[in-house]
């Protein structure tokens, strides 16, 4: 697993299911996915709608959705410690102080009627393990304001007050309040004009090198992922089908074949193309999935073998591709 | 050139307090050939979408003069109005908002046909309704079914039917990609530009996406804030930009490729207030070639050549 040995896997994750009970059918959001993330990593966790990213997260939070939310299946491994076995008390302390999460739209992800710097005292306090002082907290919140580029005078104003982007800026300083060791970016810029996203990925990729924090990417912008992570993973359908480095993804040979229609669909800014390629078809839908491989009624290379059965595994180091197309190279 | 739709000066204020006045669209000037896409591109609050609803007349201009197919605007009674308004339609950005969740797809594209009385007999009316589904590629058993039952790309292709129902010349498409995802937004961008071609329409297309933008657009014209920074030929635009905001749009556009910000151009601060701007060019407080010069005067667009021009200070020979 590790290929350099002093790397070490912060997070694993194994042969995770997630479902939802909903009076119209239990919604298959996960179904078996497997990685790990290591120290200082970033792996981006890219699909399109649909394709399970973010209840990925919210299970590795714990955060499911109470009444329908459930994991069936699976082991998320945290410091040697199985998160779905821990208990909610333990869970808290995990939340926040060790793994903590950034979320798309920080238009809602703030409190509108407390100031900035309550919000970002609100989890220094709630993990303050070491009985800091209040002075100290404060002089904390200070600190975290400019180091994501805002000045420490603005935290009393309220949210109201900052624009889009510096807001996701507070979003981020909530984040790393507690110097968490692994963050969860649920698509953080989304919402977010190109020259702020710009703004914002620049100070992610900053402080992650400067702290030193494992991140865990999530979006449906390949462009994104191309600028911030050393890891992908392709989702769909609740699967990761296609996994490897950034530079396995981006200019390997051998891809699944929705990697490539998601590349082809998108439109370029340096080559002439009069016609996009789309890729035909919908997502499945997650009451109701086909067969064999997921991916299979859409898929231009569909054979007879898709329809049934697991696709076959193609392994290449830590890469992997979950498809029949490479049987035949053992 | 044949010019469809010709905006001079549009201009649009909104009063939002006793003395203020917020710039939302100033002294912008349009033209869109027949058969050609205008691309607008602008960040959010670059009043993009104003001088869209400016350009189809749906909110009142506060200056300027618009003509459409040659004819002043301005000028036309209520019912010659009525008239030039069936030939104008818009897109919306979100299909999901756009659309009456009580009303069936057969209903929502039989409202304009309706509205105007264009068909007295309910089955020639059910015909051409199929018609139009056939040409947006949407399958006959929609006919019956409600927004909610489909996915936001067969959404999306229900609005550009009902915009093609009264037979317009003119589309404007707001952003009508955004809220879909790429694989599905590449299927409608293939559709638009096909009916173009086989209809002959002519589009103004808003977007913040630059790739996108470059996609579908023969003319691109860069907003910032309420007023128009440089226009220029799609092919032009991305090869040679010339506005400084132009380049770091184009720069900060992550590409698919591995590229770990590396090369960058980061712009540094946010849009500025739109209300009662100061004189001086708008982009000047995040622009690193900023000079004295350019918080003192106004900068007009100046011709660059091959369709090319441009408000900036480096690029102004008077």
């Amino acid at each position: 697993m590790n290929n350099t040995g002093t790397e070490q896997a912060i997070l694993e994750v194994r042969g995770l299911h997630t479902i939802y009970q909903t009076d119209d059918g239990v919604v298959k959001a996960v179904n078996g996915v497997d990685f790990s993330i290591n120290e200082r990593e970033t792996v981006g966790l890219v699909g399109e709608t649909g394709a399970g990213k973010t209840t990925l997260a919210l299970s590795i939070m714990r955060l499911l959705p109470e009444r329908t939310g459930r994991i069936p299946e699976g082991e998320i491994i945290y410091k040697g410690e199985n998160l779905l076995k821990a208990d909610k008390e333990y869970m808290r302390r995990i939340r926040g102080a060790n793994i903590s999460m950034i979320f798309q739209d920080p238009m809602n992800a703030l409190n509108p009627i407390m100031s900035v710097g309550d919000q970002i005292l609100e989890s220094l306090v709630i993990h303050n393990e070491e009985k800091r002082s209040g002075e100290e907290l404060n002089k904390r919140v200070d600190e975290l304001l400019e180091l994501v580029g805002i000045s420490a005078g603005r935290k009393h104003e309220y949210p109201h007050q900052f624009s889009g982007g510096m807001k996701q800026r507070i979003v981020i300083a909530i984040a790393l309040a507690c110097n968490p060791k692994l963050i969860i970016a649920d698509e953080p810029t989304t919402a977010l004009d190109v020259t702020i996203q710009a703004q914002v990925l620049a100070l992610i990729n900053d402080l992650q090198q400067k702290l030193g924090t494992s991140m865990i990417m999530i979006t449906h912008d390949l462009g994104i992922v191309g600028k911030t992570c050393d890891k992908v993973a392709i989702m769909y359908a609740g699967e990761i089908i296609e996994f490897g480095t950034a530079e396995d993804v981006f200019n390997g040979e051998k891809h699944h074949p929705y990697t490539v229609g998601l590349f082809g669909a998108i439109p370029s800014l340096t080559s002439e193309a009069k016609r996009l390629k789309p890729i035909d078809g919908l997502m499945p839908d997650p009451t109701a999935l086909p067969e064999g491989c997921k991916f299979h009624p859409r898929c231009p290379h569909c054979t007879e073998e898709c329809k049934t059965g697991e696709p076959y595994l193609y392994q290449k180091g830590e890469a992997y591709i979950k498809c029949n197309l490479f049987r035949e190279e053992k | 050139m044949d010019t469809l739709v010709k905006g001079d000066k549009l201009r649009k204020y909104f009063q939002v307090g006793p003395k203020s006045l917020l710039h939302a669209v100033d002294d912008v000037d349009v033209d869109i050939p027949r058969g050609t896409t205008l691309g607008v591109v602008g960040e959010s609050g670059c009043g993009k979408s104003t001088l869209a609803r400016v350009v189809l007349g749906l909110i009142p201009k506060t200056g300027g003069k618009l003509y459409f197919d040659g004819r002043d605007l301005d000028t036309l009674n209520k019912k010659e109005k009525a008239e030039y308004r069936r030939q104008m339609q818009i897109i919306f950005q979100d299909p999901y908002s756009s659309l009456d969740p009580r009303m069936s797809v057969y209903e929502s594209i039989a409202e304009p046909l309706d509205m105007n009385h264009i068909f007295s007999k309910k089955a020639e009316k059910l015909d051409y309704i199929m018609e139009l589904m056939e040409r947006v590629g949407l399958a006959e058993r929609f006919v019956n079914a409600y927004p909610h039952e489909m996915d936001g790309g067969r959404r999306q292709r229900v609005c550009i039917a009902r915009a093609l129902a009264l037979n317009p010349k003119f589309i404007v498409c707001d952003e009508p990609v955004s809220a879909l995802d790429v694989s599905i937004q590449a299927q409608i961008l293939n559709l638009l530009m096909d009916m173009q071609d086989s209809m002959g329409l002519t589009y103004m297309f808003i977007t913040h996406d630059m790739s996108v933008v470059k996609h579908i657009s023969t003319e691109i014209m860069v907003m910032y804030l309420g007023q128009c920074v440089e226009r220029a030929p799609s092919k032009e635009l991305f090869e040679n930009p010339l506005h400084p905001y132009t380049q770091a749009l184009l720069s900060a556009v992550p590409k698919p490729v591995i590229n770990r910000m590396s090369n960058t151009e980061i712009l540094r601060g946010e849009v500025s207030n739109p209300i009662n701007p100061p004189v001086g060019c708008r982009f000047a407080p995040r622009c690193k070639h900023c000079t004295a010069e350019c918080t003192q005067k106004n900068f007009e667009l100046v011709d660059q050549g091959s369709r090319h021009s441009v408000a900036c200070r480096l690029f102004d020979q008077a």
